[in-house]
């Protein structure tokens, strides 16, 4: 894999979420901070407060329930299995580690995002040493919003494709996004988190998930239709 | 009236229905009298259906063996009595 192509959504920052764990196991945690109410999966709380007092089997439920989507935020990131499959281990383990830390503020999924997030951004770091790397990036307002093809889409376009072949079709549009938007998208639109919620999982500003949830969106749109396109529908570019 | 471009940039907001309805109101005139920004809308709306049938995603066995494995030696490191 180009390693360069990989980072070329990334870039060189001084923010905040880049220069946690500098020594890797000397964590200032991802304190909450988020300062929004959101809505907390009911038995979350319970489940912490137990695994905190050495429940095995409460911190296993959290697990479970998570480790599928934190898996594939550490693929979207590190686009590498092994790499990713650290990732998640990392996350876990830090999670465990720190349950004193989650305050029940902010649903456990968007701390341990937040924890995911750092361990895939160090991993990145690790690969090219000299460079630090970040989500939180400036990003070009131009290119990103140009329509390329506008074609009205069959009003049930999923229906033509089987399901292996539309995974395949929907997998391949993202992988084809940037590391940042790809992020974004996965976590606002895949996994259902609000937009103050991937804020802070990602320590973004409300106004930078909104711009990379729009390029991310239009781009994957852009994308989907080439294959959805109703038959016989011209496409060609505005804007 | 709205331009395309300014529509374009309250797209996300008028899809998640965030938008405030004076501007909601001007979305839709503009949507209204502009079929290429209804096309956009439509189906941007549809990539994000669609996306969301998806949301269920497994993790490969061997990984989540692994991952129990260490998890449950951290456990047991912890609370050695467990």
């Amino acid at each position: 894999m180009d390693l360069q192509a990989l980072l070329a959504g990334l870039t060189v920052c001084t923010g905040a979420l880049a220069l946690l764990w500098d020594n890797g196991d000397s964590p200032e945690m991802a304190t909450e901070s988020i300062p929004v109410a959101v809505p907390v999966v009911d038995d979350e709380l319970e489940l912490v407060a137990k695994a905190r007092k050495g429940d095995a089997a409460s911190f296993s439920v959290l697990l479970r329930r998570y480790e599928g989507k934190i898996f594939r935020l550490a693929m979207n990131i590190t686009q590498n299995r092994e790499d990713a499959e650290d990732v998640l281990q990392e996350a876990f383990l830090k999670a465990y580690e720190h349950l004193d830390q989650f305050q029940g503020n902010s649903r456990f999924y968007t701390w341990i995002v937040r924890i995911a997030v750092n361990q895939a951004l160090m991993k990145l770091r690790k690969r090219r040493s000299d460079r630090a790397v970040s989500l939180d990036e400036q990003i070009d307002t131009g290119e990103d919003t140009v329509i390329r093809e506008i074609a009205a889409w069959d009003p049930d376009p999923e229906q033509q494709y089987s399901q292996a072949e539309l995974n395949q079709i929907l997998t391949g549009a993202i992988d084809d996004l940037e590391p940042i938007y790809r992020t974004v998208f996965t976590l606002r639109d895949v996994d259902g988190l609000s937009t103050e919620e991937t804020a802070e999982a990602l320590d973004l500003t409300i106004p930078a998930v909104k711009s990379r949830l729009l390029r991310a969106r239009l781009q994957l749109r852009d994308k989907l239709t080439r294959f959805f396109k109703r038959k016989g529908d011209d496409a060609f570019a505005y804007m | 009236m709205l331009t395309c471009k300014q529509f374009l940039a309250e797209l996300s907001d008028f899809l998640d229905e965030k938008t405030e309805s004076e501007i909601r109101a001007k979305l839709e005139r503009h949507l209204a009298e502009c079929p290429n920004c209804w096309v956009v809308c439509d189906t941007t709306r549809k990539t994000i259906q669609v996306y969301k049938g998806m949301s269920s995603c497994s993790i490969p066995e061997d990984v989540h063996s692994r991952l129990m494995a260490a998890v449950e030696r951290k456990m047991a490191a912890r609370n050695p009595r467990n």
